[in-house]
């Protein structure tokens, strides 16, 4: 293994063993996301043809806001006791410290929307386990975790860090936000992968762009 | 000690090194040289670039002009190099709370790649005192006991190089001669020590040679086997007006 791929792994590694010891994240974000599906729930009387047509943007608001929280908690933790800096000190290059936060807060965005799944198939009795949905999720929330990343290190030297990173975040991410919840209305209508196809294609080139962009000005925003 | 340039004929220089903060300037054309096997105290008020000079050393500031070599390399053109030769403890402890001291070790040992990690986590705990401690979590201890894992993992890559800001704040008489300890092996294994202290005993006791820094440069710099306590501060209150 590279030395590359060994700091991006250890980094995760250490990520995964603060949320399982601490959860200081997992437990508000799920309480929270929770939350908003059961007020939309309340809010509309979910009929089966009303459920199709609000069900992806109830979906994507409370994975995209219970996201925003784990993010903005990513770099939090490296700031308690200065931990920033010691990662900073250690002789490996920054893209190692993107990818290893980027996969961190990637993986905790997954599992939450694994676990807020059943509720909302209970709630809603839409078809989510689907193989084009859980494709989507991926691909969306791999875009959202990597221009996240860099807002949340960027946010996290704010005094309002957490007024600081949704107001920087969201106008950039929002073409992903867009395309996942266009691409889920026809999954939840029963569509095929041709359906989404073209929303699937802009979502991928979305991560693309902002994978390279991101690695790339991600020193520049934890130096600075 | 591996990480050091070959060839390198000191351990620090600096040359013109100025560092500014918005309107305030930290440090003023600055230029300093520690030689391999020295310890040199660096003692001045608060806010006078102490910090500021340590960090930037470290990596974790860019100067705004000047030149800074560490361990024979340059610190714009060879930043990971300079990473790998210096070891850091600063005013954090720069520890997880959630995790215990070997698992902190193991995760900046993994960064480091650190060779025989298992075997030198438990070889520097022991060296810290903190052997009979490593699987409890840094948040339950003491700042004292922080301090020493902090100071493990400063350690822990064996750097030749070690930046030490204050590092005597909050450690007991034990700790202290265990610092001690460890500042000298690395002054006698032909490391070099840069250490800023508010301590003028420890100073006189650690260092090689007093400088004082004031108006964001090297005001005094004198060695410290010629030195007592009344001449450092009659300096000390010469150059920056207040007294240690």
């Amino acid at each position: 293994m590279t030395n590359f791929w060994r700091a991006v792994l250890t980094i995760l590694w250490k990520d995964i063993l603060l949320e399982v010891r601490a959860k200081e994240t997992i437990t508000p974000v799920l309480v929270f996301a929770f939350l908003v599906v059961i007020i939309f729930n309340f809010a509309f009387e979910p009929t089966p043809l009303l459920v199709v047509t609000v069900a992806p943007g109830i979906l994507w608001v409370a994975f995209t806001f219970a996201g925003v929280l784990g993010l903005s908690r990513s770099f939090a933790v490296e700031k308690d006791k200065g931990s920033l800096d010691g990662l900073m000190l250690a002789p490996v290059g920054r893209e190692a410290i993107y990818f290893g936060k980027l996969l961190g807060s990637f993986l905790f965005m997954l599992v939450v929307e694994l676990l807020m799944l059943p509720p909302f198939l209970v709630l809603f009795n839409v078809p989510l386990f689907e193989p084009e949905f859980l494709i989507t999720a991926m691909v969306a929330t791999l875009g959202f975790a990597a221009v996240g990343t860099v807002f949340s290190a960027m946010s996290v030297n704010t005094r309002a860090r957490e007024i600081m990173l949704p107001v920087l975040f969201f106008p950039i991410v929002l073409p992903v936000i867009i395309g996942a919840v266009a691409a889920s209305g026809p999954i939840l209508e029963e569509g095929s992968w041709s359906d989404i196809a073209g929303w699937l294609q802009f979502m991928v080139a979305f991560d693309a762009i902002f994978l390279v962009v991101s690695s790339l000005t991600f020193q520049f925003v934890l130096e600075e | 000690m591996n990480s050091r340039r070959k060839g390198s004929t000191c351990a620090i220089e600096v040359q013109g090194l100025h560092k500014a903060f918005g309107p305030l300037s930290v440090l003023r054309r600055l230029s300093l040289r520690v030689e391999w096997g020295e310890c040199l105290v660096l003692l001045g008020p608060n806010g006078s670039g102490k910090t500021t000079l340590l960090k930037v050393l470290a990596t974790l500031a860019r100067p705004d002009a000047g030149q800074v070599q560490v361990a024979g390399y340059d610190q714009r053109q060879y930043p990971a190099h300079v990473r790998a030769a210096v070891g850091m403890l600063g005013h954090h402890s720069l520890l997880y709370d959630e995790l215990t001291p070997e698992e902190n070790l193991r995760f900046y040992g993994r960064l480091y790649s650190v060779a025989g990690l298992e075997q030198r986590i438990a070889e520097v705990l022991k060296r810290v005192g903190m052997a009979e401690r490593r699987r409890q979590r840094v948040r339950t201890m003491s700042h004292g006991m922080q301090r020493r894992v902090a100071l493990a993992r400063a350690i822990l890559h064996d750097p030749p190089v070690l930046l030490l800001d204050e590092p005597e704040s909050g450690l007991d008489q034990e700790a202290l001669s265990l610092l001690k300890g460890i500042l000298k092996g690395t002054v006698e294994h032909g490391g070099s020590v840069l250490m800023s202290t508010h301590n003028l005993e420890q100073g006189l006791a650690l260092g090689d040679r007093i400088a004082i820094l004031a108006g964001g440069r090297i005001a005094y710099l004198e060695s410290a086997r010629t030195l007592d306590a009344a001449a450092v501060q009659g300096a000390f209150r010469r150059h920056t007006g207040a007294s240690l």
